[in-house]
């Protein structure tokens, strides 16, 4: 495998804020690799960066063999000499110029002859499903048809590697995930790499072949594939970023592993060291409810009748966690809890996270509504 | 007993009809829910229970007392309905400190200065303000504002409370939050909920019935559950939660086939349908509704379940998205991440658990 | 598909940057910075010298110091009488069930485009003591023993400058109430608050920064008006800073003594308007509270019922009283044989006019310096504020703090002032004298629109958002081409409007072209006001109603355009 954009040692400070103090990342060449983060993280910074409408305080970046920024060796291409195509997340596509204007610019300017122009920019805007619209101008096209446009004309001058800042963050629900599979299918057809900045992780999910996840202090916390970042993830950061988390605190007592401060024992494979106090990590689906049999025995505190799911936090010893159950399951299988009425709790996955690894994510938990 | 009455209302802008011929019946400390696509008409319905706008035709009452009526000529203004409001845009003045926006309504009525103070608190305390009673609204959060907005309703402690999707201008995380205290401060002080939303999860977890409302016109009025469950049409169906619909028509086997196709080939088994459709005549068309994650997965050979090809996978996370092509026409399912489930480009049959027939 | 990634070329973003900035920072420092430095430097500094006590001495004189007083009376009168005719006004057509609310708030603005001084002319012809059109009418009529009004008093000037003025706030109040959520009037209702009650207790508390911001306004264009005192005040030896700086130029040709006199009273004028301009700032940025609405209703209409009637002929009478009496007689008096006569047919002819429009030299001058100047002002004032404006909004420079300063220094900075700037700056002192030429108002014209060039400008560059430019730099584009190809069409809408918003208002412009003007460069503002000094009064409300229509024609023009661009 070829690493198609190299970052070694960047480090970048606004003012007194350091947004990147020394990070390294590689992708390779082909890939469709997804930084995802939080608002806020320097995610987009990087991929300023590397596009070249920032410059680092120090560090080095290469696009190719090339090194396009190194500001100890002097070197800093200019963002229209680094051979990139980008979208933006505001479209970015100009409003004076028409669909075919605003898609063939890019060849415009490298003085391509008129019937090449014409041939690839109607190839090329038929290729993003815009056929029969090359005339119009940006104001007659909707967001999702905007978005196409840009994406057309960050394709036309054939790149190997396109940057996307959150292209699609301003459409809606239906359209993103209609576009989010289209950006999928236009990467493998054209065999080009893709850097992708989201802050959705359902939509880095969707079309990474990688992902690396950055918390909000720019440091990476993980990369690996969809699969891997959700099904084992490396701390509770990444844990609670990949969706809804449930965090009970589990403290050890002697042989036992007891939830809360009660005396109730979590029956599930023992944690690999013996620190006394641990958290268990897991997701609404993790979570089997019933009316009986082992497990823990909690209280339905509060149950929600959300149409598809019935919702429930459930109080086990003062500790609360949240679990979902499916309505027509919940029907069939009489889960269909009332507030106040007793349940009892079993694990089809858990996963044990050292407490203390769990300060300093506070802020990420907030509003995950798990740690009620 | 009921406590709103709304006797066949009607309005008309121009010749445009919002909300037509409406009878509704809430009951004293109900939380009922008005659902609907933008431009439905349950704002407007809102209005004219408010007195924000006039009838057209009908009449609408509080308890026995009549309260708009165009035919009798009688319209009382909103300020002596004594009615709690709440909007979206917050509404909350922003020259006044968050005590003086709740004491509003009581320093209008003229109430003396130790009812006020100790009125205005307590409406204050079960919102959690009072910390932040002499800050500005424009210093608070847009949580904070709403519940600026939800003291100032309380204040007068009214018997019916006007709640205009108070919580569309809160991020995802608050409004979850907001609607549990909505219906706490319910249970504390008693009064009747008419809610506006179009976010059907909302109407859903708070109400005790809903109504759904499309172009003016009733759809369904129902408890949540009903709503979900035995869904009146098919325009409520789509409406709450994702939906498929197949397309389908009567052969003259009396069989269901595809529509957008010919040839038996593309008959259904129809063990699909649920069991108690009556045939049509032939050519008839109908659909068949169903949810992405109410389908299972059966053995392609089994010859039961609707044959089709998965066009697309994706992992989401929690669930995997499916998209399947039968015939012509797309189909999703949903499962949770660990079911197993077909690959992309492979024949598979779906086995729909809880179909729905609605005629076209 | 796509190959290798070939060879990177390294290119540098260099030149440009440096370019645009040092052309900025030249133009404004030359423009703006120079003429107003040099007022402080020759007020403060004698003889080689820092002398507070000289100009002390120069305020305390009884002249200068009835002039600040005067200024003080009049701009605090015509504020307060503007901030509540517009505020009433604005109510008026926003909120109320008034009939033909539409035509109403149109005319309410017409006071905008008409010049004040040629209004003030006209008041002079309608209300003087003793050749006034009213006044006459009713000593002849009634038996008066003397004028029922005396325009040349202070009251006249204040409510002439209050008819010309008050639409600063009116805009001002009618866009705060029509943008404001109609639910925060609606939640006062539903608490059980009346109608009245929510006017005074919410809508009015609500739109008061904008009411108080409108009112600065207005108290900085009367301290620094020169048009309407001139014309009514300096009869009855009315003067206020303006004028008075005016005065003693205008009478000793530029001697030491009056230029100190000048400077000192232009340093008190900046000094109040730099603080006026600060207090509204604090207003707009502190006080100014988020009322725009999210979802839209109409507003409550306050039913007017028995006062609708009466109402709606006060503001008829208003609307005739106040603009189309001095309009129509303006043009009645243009058409006179010779002031005085009655307005009979006979007396009446179109021959002034063409005497103005085609014979007479210098009104023929004036027309054409007018319109040249204009023209070349806003089209150089055009340029350098889209470059300026590229500056402040675009690039991520130093110093640039710097530049947005000097570019609005102008708007605190009353015409009078640049006007002495211009003089101190361009007469031969310093090497270069255009003192007597058309240059020195071309000059002054440039700072005293550079900005509104800028503020049209900045508008739109903002809204061309950095990834615009963004997306040309990564399709291949230099900085160069992504100005050429990008930045420059889409502010052309800016520009445009920067034209017309410097060209109509250079064509009535007074203050500034009569303290600059030669013989042969007069303007038509200046034309109109010495034929009018000269006793032409005939001849001067001619070259007035020509002017008017010009006025009105354009801004005709920019309506239909902008209009056009909107709905597009």
């Amino acid at each position: 495998m070829e690493e198609i954009i190299k970052i070694e040692g960047i480090v970048k400070n606004y003012g007194k804020h350091k947004v990147h103090d020394g990070l390294d990342l590689a992708v390779q060449r082909g890939e469709c690799f997804t930084l995802l983060g939080p608002s806020g993280c320097g995610k987009t910074v990087l991929l300023r960066l590397i596009a070249g409408f920032e410059q680092p305080d120090a560090g080095k970046i290469s696009i190719g063999d090339t090194v396009v920024t190194d500001p100890a060796g002097g070197v800093n291409f200019s963002p229209d000499s680094r051979g990139i195509g980008m979208v933006f997340q505001d479209y970015a596509v100009w409003p004076h110029m028409s669909v075919f204007d605003n898609v063939t610019y890019p060849l415009k300017l490298a003085g391509v002859s008129k019937d090449e122009m014409l041939a690839r920019g109607m190839e090329t805007i038929a290729m993003v499903g815009m056929e029969g619209l090359d005339k119009r101008l940006p104001s007659e096209l909707s967001g999702g048809q905007q978005q196409r446009v840009a994406l057309a004309r960050a394709l036309i001058a054939k790149p190997s590697l396109m940057l996307l800042d959150e292209p699609l963050t301003n459409l809606d629900a239906n359209l993103r995930e209609e576009m989010r599979f289209e950006i999928k299918e236009l990467q493998r057809k054209l065999d080009i790499t893709v850097f992708y900045v989201t802050h959705d992780q359902e939509v880095a999910l969707a079309i990474s072949d990688r992902i690396a996840i950055m918390d909000d202090v720019g440091k990476i916390r993980q990369i690996g594939s969809p699969w891997d970042i959700f099904e084992s993830p490396a701390d509770p950061f990444v844990f609670s970023f990949m969706g809804i988390a449930n965090f009970l605190p589990v403290k050890r007592s002697g042989k036992d592993y007891l939830v809360g401060n009660g005396s109730q024992i979590i029956n599930w494979e023992k944690p690999s060291n013996d620190s006394s106090d641990w958290v268990a990590g897991f997701r609404p689906s993790d979570v089997e409810i019933a009316h009986g049999g082992d497990g823990l025995r909690g209280v339905i505190k509060r149950a929600s009748f959300l149409g598809a799911t019935m919702d429930y936090l459930v109080d086990i010893d003062g500790t609360h966690l949240r679990t979902s159950v499916e309505t027509h399951e919940a029907l069939a299988k009489d889960l269909m809890f009332k507030d106040d009425e007793p349940c009892v709790i079993s694990f089809r996955n858990l996963l044990w996270f050292d407490a203390e690894s769990l300060k300093g994510i506070e802020k990420q938990l907030e509003g995950k509504g798990a740690m009620a | 007993m009921s406590h709103v009455r709304l006797v066949s209302v009607t309005k008309r802008f121009g010749d445009v009809t919002a909300v037509n011929g409406l009878n509704l019946e809430i009951g004293k400390g109900e939380c009922f829910s008005m659902l609907g696509p933008s431009g439905c008409g349950k704002t407007t319905t809102l209005r004219m229970v408010a007195g924000f706008e006039d009838l057209s035709e009908g009449e609408v009452y509080v308890g026995d007392r009549l309260i708009s009526s165009p035919a009798k000529n009688y319209y009382l203004p909103p300020e002596k309905r004594d009615f709690g409001m709440v909007f979206q845009a917050f509404a909350v003045w922003p020259h006044l400190s968050v005590y003086e926006n709740v004491a509003f309504p009581l320093r209008i009525r003229k109430l003396p200065a130790a009812e006020i103070e100790k009125r205005t608190k307590d409406a204050l305390a079960s919102t959690n303000l009072l910390p932040a009673a002499n800050d500005s609204p424009d210093n608070l959060s847009g949580g904070g504002k709403q519940r600026v907005a939800l003291a100032r309703a309380l204040a007068i402690n009214p018997d019916v409370m006007l709640l205009d999707e108070p919580l569309s201008s809160l991020d995802p995380h608050l409004r979850e939050e907001m609607r549990f205290e909505i219906k706490d401060l319910q249970r504390q002080y008693g009064f009747s909920i008419l809610y506006v939303t179009h976010d059907q999860a909302e109407a859903m977890a708070l109400s005790d019935r809903i109504l759904v409302m499309k172009l003016g016109v009733v759809q369904q009025i129902d408890t949540p559950l009903n709503v979900y469950n035995k869904p009146a049409n098919k325009f409520v169906f789509s409406f709450i939660g994702l939906s498929n619909f197949l397309e389908l028509a009567w052969n003259e086997n009396g069989e269901p086939v595809l529509s957008g196709e010919s040839g038996s080939s593309h008959t259904i088994p129809s063990g699909l349908l649920p069991s108690d459709v009556a045939r049509g005549a032939v050519g008839t068309p109908f659909s068949l509704a169903s949810r992405p994650s109410e389908i299972d997965f059966v053995s392609a050979e089994s010859g039961e379940g609707l044959k089709g090809v998965v066009s697309r996978k994706s992992f989401l996370g929690e669930i995997i998205d499916y998209q399947i092509k039968i015939g012509v026409q797309e189909m999703r399912v949903q499962k949770g991440r660990r079911a197993p489930g077909p690959e992309v480009g492979e024949t598979c049959a779906l086995r729909l658990l809880r179909p729905f027939f609605y005629s076209a | 598909m796509s190959g290798q990634m070939k060879g990177l070329q390294q290119r540098h973003d260099f030149g440009v940057a440096p370019v645009i900035l040092f052309l900025s920072i030249a133009v404004l420092v030359i423009v703006v910075a120079v003429p107003v430095l040099l007022i402080l430097f020759n007020a403060f500094w004698v003889d080689g010298r820092f002398n507070l006590a000289d100009v002390i001495k120069v305020i305390s004189e009884p002249d200068t110091y009835q002039a600040l007083i005067n200024s003080l009376i009049i701009s605090a009168g015509t504020t307060v009488g503007s901030t509540i005719v517009g505020t009433f006004f604005a109510w008026l057509v926003t909120r109320t069930d008034l009939p033909y609310k539409g035509f109403m708030k149109a005319m309410f603005l017409v006071p905008f485009m008409l010049p004040s001084f040629i209004g003030a002319m006209a008041w002079k012809m309608l209300l003087s003591p003793r050749a006034g059109f009213i006044n006459r009418f009713f000593m002849r009529e009634f038996g008066f023993d003397g004028p029922i009004f005396n325009i040349y008093s202070y009251a006249g000037i204040i409510l002439v400058e209050i008819m010309y003025l008050f639409p600063f706030v009116f805009i001002q109040v009618c866009g705060a109430l029509e943008r404001m959520d109609p639910t925060l009037e609606e939640s006062a209702r539903i608490s059980g608050a009346g109608l009245f009650t929510i006017t005074r207790k919410i809508t009015i508390p609500l739109v008061l920064p904008s009411i108080l911001s409108g009112a600065l306004l207005i108290m900085l264009y009367s301290m620094a008006h020169f048009g309407t005192v001139a014309v009514l005040g300096i009869e009855n030896g009315i003067f206020n800073i303006p004028t008075l700086i005016y005065q003693r130029i205008h009478q000793s040709a530029g001697s030491f003594a009056s230029i100190r006199t000048g400077t000192v009273l232009a340093t008190v004028l900046v000094i109040t308007a730099a603080f006026i301009i600060w207090l509204q700032g604090k207003i707009l940025t502190h006080g100014h509270y988020q009322i725009i609405a999210g979802k839209s209703f109409r507003p409550m209409e306050l039913k007017l019922r028995a006062l609708k009637v009466p109402l709606f002929i006060f503001c008829i009478a208003y609307i005739a009283f106040t603009i189309v009496l001095p309009t129509v007689v303006i043009f009645l008096v243009g058409g006179l044989k010779t002031y005085g006569l009655p307005f009979t047919w006979e007396n009446l002819s179109l021959t002034n006019y063409k005497h103005i429009l085609f014979e007479y030299k210098l009104t023929k001058d004036a027309i054409w310096n007018s319109v040249t100047l204009g023209f070349s002002a806003a089209v150089i004032t055009m340029f350098a504020g889209v470059m300026i404006s590229y500056v402040i909004v675009k690039m991520k420079v130093r110093g640039k703090g710097i530049l947005e300063f000097l570019g609005m220094l102008p708007f605190s900075v009353p015409g009078s002032v640049i006007a002495l700037g211009v003089i101190l700056a361009w007469s031969g002192k310093y090497g270069v004298n255009l003192y007597n030429t058309v240059w020195i108002i071309l000059v002054a014209y440039i700072a005293r629109y550079m900005a509104f060039s800028l503020r049209a400008n900045s508008a739109a560059l903002e809204q061309v958002h950095d990834s615009l430019m963004e997306a040309a730099r990564v399709c291949g584009a230099s900085m160069w081409q992504t100005l050429r190809d990008i930045v420059l069409p889409l502010v052309r809408p800016g520009m445009i409007a920067a034209f017309f918003l410097i060209f109509l208002p250079s064509l009535r412009e007074l203050t500034v072209s009569i303290m600059l003007y030669a013989p042969t460069t007069r303007t038509i503002g200046v034309a109109i006001y010495t034929l009018n000094e000269d006793g032409d009064t005939v001849g001067s409300a001619a070259l007035a109603g020509i002017a008017l229509i010009l006025i009105v024609v354009g801004q005709t023009l920019i309506n239909r355009f902008t209009a056009r661009k909107g709905a597009k």
